[in-house]
C-alpha cells in the first residue's frame, strides 16, 4: 500500500460514513456547508495560487536582492520571515517559491497519475492475462516501500531537479495504478456499463462513452489529494540534497541551503518549511471534500 | 498490503463494518478443511513473496546497467572517481564484468541467495557485515516510533469519539495535519524548542535514552496522525454496528462494548497498514538518522546514494525490500487470524 492508497481510503472511508448517518441519498451531507477546516483550507490555497501568479504583488521585495550588512536577520516588521545568509528576504523567497514548488508537485503528480493511468487501464481493461502481469509488476514496486524507489531511481540517472520530480512520479505511479484499477473494475460491473454492453454497444465506444468518463473525476481527485505528499517528498529530496539546489528561490532548495544554519537561524528552513505543511494539509482538506462532491453525485 | 489476487481486501474489509462478533470461532467437522485451506494460503503466499524477491533482485541488476557509462567505473564511485587501471581490471574480475550479462546474472543471484552483498566501494567492508551492524539501531528506532505513534494514534481516537462536536473536530484536524508534517521539519520544530530553547535533548542523537526521544518522536508524529484517521473511521463504524448495539442492549457498560467489542474493530485497519507504515518508517528513517546524525541503515543509504556507493545502495534496496515482503506476508496472516471474513476470500 502507498500513501497514496492510504490517503484514499481515508476520504473514501469519512464520506461513506457520514453518506451512511445522513440517511438514504445523504441528501443531507450533500447541503452541508463547508466547515472551519475548508473554509481556512480555501483561504490558504487562493493565498499560494495569488502567490505562485503574482508574486510580485504578494511580496514586493526583490527576493534576489543581497544585502549582506542584513544576513542573518530574525523575523521582525521589515523583514517577517527575518534574511537568509547573503541578507536576502526569506518571505519574499517564500512567496516567490510557490511557483516553482507548486509546479514541480504538479509535475511529479501528473508523472504518476499518467504512468498510474497507463498500468491501470491495462490492468482494469486489457484482460486476465495483462491484469495479472501488471499486477506482479506492481507487487514487485510495492517492495520499494516510500523513498526507496526514488533514491534508487536517484542512483541511476543521477540527482537534481528534474530526476528528482521524476523519481517522485514515479514511485507514485504504483498506487495510482492500483487504485485506478480498482474504479475501472467498479465501474465495468455497474448497471450502466451492462446496459450500453446489453444494447451491442462496441467495447471501445462503452469505454469511451461510458468507463473512461466515470474514472475522470476521481482521478482529479486522486491528484489533489497526491499533489502535497508529492511536494513533501520533493522536498525532502531537496533537504537531503538530491533535489533542486540552491540559489533557486525554491521551498526545497531554500531548506537544503538553510539546512546548515539549523541551530543558529532556525527562520532560513522554518517558513519554506511552514508553506510545504500548509499546501499539503490545504490539499488533503480540499482533496476530501472533492472526494465527498463526486461520491455524492456518483 | 499487496495480497496475492485479492489486492484490496483490507479496504473492503474496512469500508464493511460487517457483524463478526468478538471470538466465538466454533470447532466442528469443518476443522480438517479449514487447516487444509491455510496450509494452501500459507504455500501460495510464500512462493508469490519468493517470486517477489527473485523479481526484485532480477530488477536491480538490469537497472543498474542503465547507468550511463563503464559499469567498473560506476561501481567505483562514476567518471569522477579516477580509478585506475588497477582498480577498474579488479572490478571487473570481482564482478565478472568481462563475463556474458546471462551469467553475470546467474552468479549474482548465487551470491545473493548466501547473502553475499559485495563489498562498499566507499568503506571498502562487507556489505553484508556493514548492513547488519547498522540494522539494529535503525530497528529500536522504527519499533519505538510505531509504539508510539499507535499510543498517540490510539489516545487521539479514542478520545475525541468519546466527547462532543468540538473534541471530534480536532481531533480529526489535529490527525489531518500531523500525516500532511514533512520528517524534517517536524526535526527542525523540535531541535528548536527541545534542544535550543529548553535544552532537554541534544540535537544530535548521543547513543543513550535522551538521544532517541527527538528522533522517535519526529517519526512517530505523521504516522499517528495516518493510523489516527483509520483507528477513528473503524471506531466510528463499529461505535454503530449491529454488534455494539446488541451488546449495548443485553446491558453491557459502556467501557465493556469498547474494550470487547470496539478497539479490536478498530485495530484491525491499523494492522493492515503495518506494511505501509514499514515502508514510511524506513523513509522516514532515511530524513531523520540524517537530520540527527545518528547511525544506522537510512543514514547508510543516503550516503550511499551520495557518493553513488552501487553495492552499498543494492545492499540497502535487497534488504528493505525483503524486510518489507516479510512485514506484508506477516501482515496478510495477521490479518487473516484476527478477521474471519477475510478467511473466505
Amino acid at each position: 500500500m502507498s500513501d497514496l492508497e492510504v490517503s484514499a481510503r481515508l476520504a473514501r472511508s469519512g464520506v461513506e460514513r457520514r453518506r451512511a448517518r445522513g440517511g438514504p441519498g445523504g441528501g443531507r451531507a450533500a447541503r452541508r456547508l463547508p466547515g472551519a477546516g475548508e473554509s481556512a483550507a480555501a483561504l490558504v490555497l487562493l493565498f499560494l495560487i495569488a502567490s505562485a501568479l503574482v508574486p510580485q504583488v504578494v511580496a514586493p521585495v526583490d527576493p534576489l536582492a543581497i544585502s549582506p550588512l542584513e544576513a542573518f536577520r530574525p523575523p521582525s516588521a521589515a523583514h517577517p520571515f527575518g534574511t537568509d545568509e547573503s541578507g536576502r528576504d526569506i518571505f519574499s523567497r517564500v512567496v516567490h517559491g510557490t511557483g516553482p514548488s507548486l509546479l514541480l508537485g504538479i509535475a511529479a503528480t501528473l508523472i504518476g497519475l499518467a504512468g498510474g493511468v497507463v498500468l491501470g487501464t491495462a490492468a482494469g481493461m486489457l484482460g486476465r492475462v495483462v491484469d495479472f502481469g501488471v499486477n506482479r509488476l506492481l507487487e514487485v514496486l510495492f517492495a520499494f516501500p516510500g523513498l526507496l524507489l526514488a533514491l534508487f531511481f536517484i542512483v541511476i540517472f543521477g540527482p537534481g531537479i528534474v530526476t528528482a520530480t521524476i523519481a517522485v512520479g514515479v514511485s507514485t505511479a504504483p498506487g495510482y495504478a492500483r487504485i485506478i484499477r480498482g474504479q475501472l473494475l467498479t465501474v465495468r460491473r455497474s448497471a450502466y456499463v451492462e446496459a450500453a454492453t446489453v444494447l451491442g454497444r462496441g467495447r471501445w465506444r462503452v469505454l469511451v462513452r461510458h468507463i473512461l468518463p466515470n474514472t475522470l473525476a476521481p482521478l482529479f481527485v486522486l491528484g489533489t489529494l497526491g499533489v502535497g505528499q508529492a511536494i513533501v517528498w520533493a522536498a525532502s529530496l531537496s533537504y537531503l540534497g538530491l533535489g533542486a539546489v540552491p540559489p533557486a528561490a525554491e521551498w526545497g532548495a531554500m531548506l537544503a541551503a538553510g539546512r546548515t544554519y539549523i541551530s543558529t537561524a532556525w527562520w532560513l528552513t522554518f517558513f519554506p518549511g511552514l508553506f510545504i505543511v500548509l499546501t499539503a494539509t490545504a490539499t488533503t482538506v480540499l482533496g476530501r471534500r472533492l472526494q465527498q462532491r463526486v461520491r455524492e453525485q456518483g | 498490503m499487496s495480497g496475492v489476487g485479492a489486492p484490496d481486501r483490507g479496504s473492503a474489509a474496512a469500508a464493511a463494518p460487517g457483524p463478526a462478533p468478538a471470538g466465538g470461532r466454533g470447532r466442528g467437522p469443518g476443522d480438517a478443511g479449514r487447516i487444509g485451506a491455510a496450509a494452501r494460503w500459507w504455500a501460495s503466499r510464500v512462493a508469490g513473496a519468493a517470486f517477489v524477491l527473485w523479481a526484485v533482485a532480477t530488477l536491480t541488476f538490469f537497472a543498474i546497467r542503465l547507468i550511463p557509462g563503464d559499469p567498473a567505473e560506476a561501481i567505483l564511485g562514476g567518471p569522477g572517481s579516477q580509478a585506475s587501471d588497477e582498480a577498474l581490471a579488479a572490478v571487473r574480475a570481482e564482478y565478472g564484468l568481462d563475463q556474458p550479462i546471462a551469467v553475470q546474472y546467474v552468479r549474482q543471484l548465487g551470491r545473493l541467495a548466501v547473502g553475499d552483498l559485495g563489498t562498499s566501494y566507499s568503506l571498502r567492508e562487507d556489505v553484508a557485515a556493514l548492513l547488519g551492524a547498522q540494522l539494529p539501531g535503525t530497528l529500536l528506532l522504527a519499533v519505538l516510533a510505531l509504539a508510539v505513534a499507535w499510543l498517540l494514534a490510539l489516545a487521539l481516537a479514542t478520545w475525541s469519539t468519546r466527547g462532543g462536536r468540538v473534541s471530534a473536530a480536532v481531533g480529526s484536524g489535529l490527525e489531518v495535519i500531523a500525516a500532511a508534517l514533512p520528517h524534517f521539519w517536524i526535526a527542525i520544530v523540535l531541535i528548536l524548542v527541545f534542544s535550543t530553547g529548553l535544552g532537554w535533548f541534544p540535537p544530535i542523537s548521543t547513543p543513550g535514552v535522551a538521544g532517541l526521544v527527538l528522533p522517535v518522536v519526529t517519526l512517530a508524529i505523521p504516522l499517528a496522525g495516518f493510523l489516527g484517521q483509520v483507528m477513528r473511521e473503524s471506531l466510528l463504524d463499529a461505535l454503530e454496528a449491529p454488534f455494539t448495539v446488541s451488546a449495548r442492549a443485553r446491558g453491557e457498560s459502556e467501557a465493556g462494548v469498547r474494550q470487547v467489542h470496539v478497539l479490536r474493530h478498530a485495530a484491525l485497519p491499523a494492522v493492515s497498514l503495518s506494511g505501509w507504515a514499514f515502508g514510511f518508517l524506513v523513509s522516514g528513517a532515511v530524513v531523520v538518522e540524517t537530520i540527527f546524525a545518528r547511525p544506522g541503515l537510512g543514514r547508510t543509504l543516503l550516503n550511499a546514494v551520495t557518493l553513488r556507493d552501487i553495492p552499498l545502495v543494492l545492499g540497502v534496496v535487497l534488504v528493505v525490500a525483503a524486510a518489507y515482503i516479510v512485514v506484508t506476508l506477516l501482515t496478510d496472516a495477521a490479518q487473516r487470524l484476527l478477521d474471519p471474513r477475510t478467511r473466505a476470500a
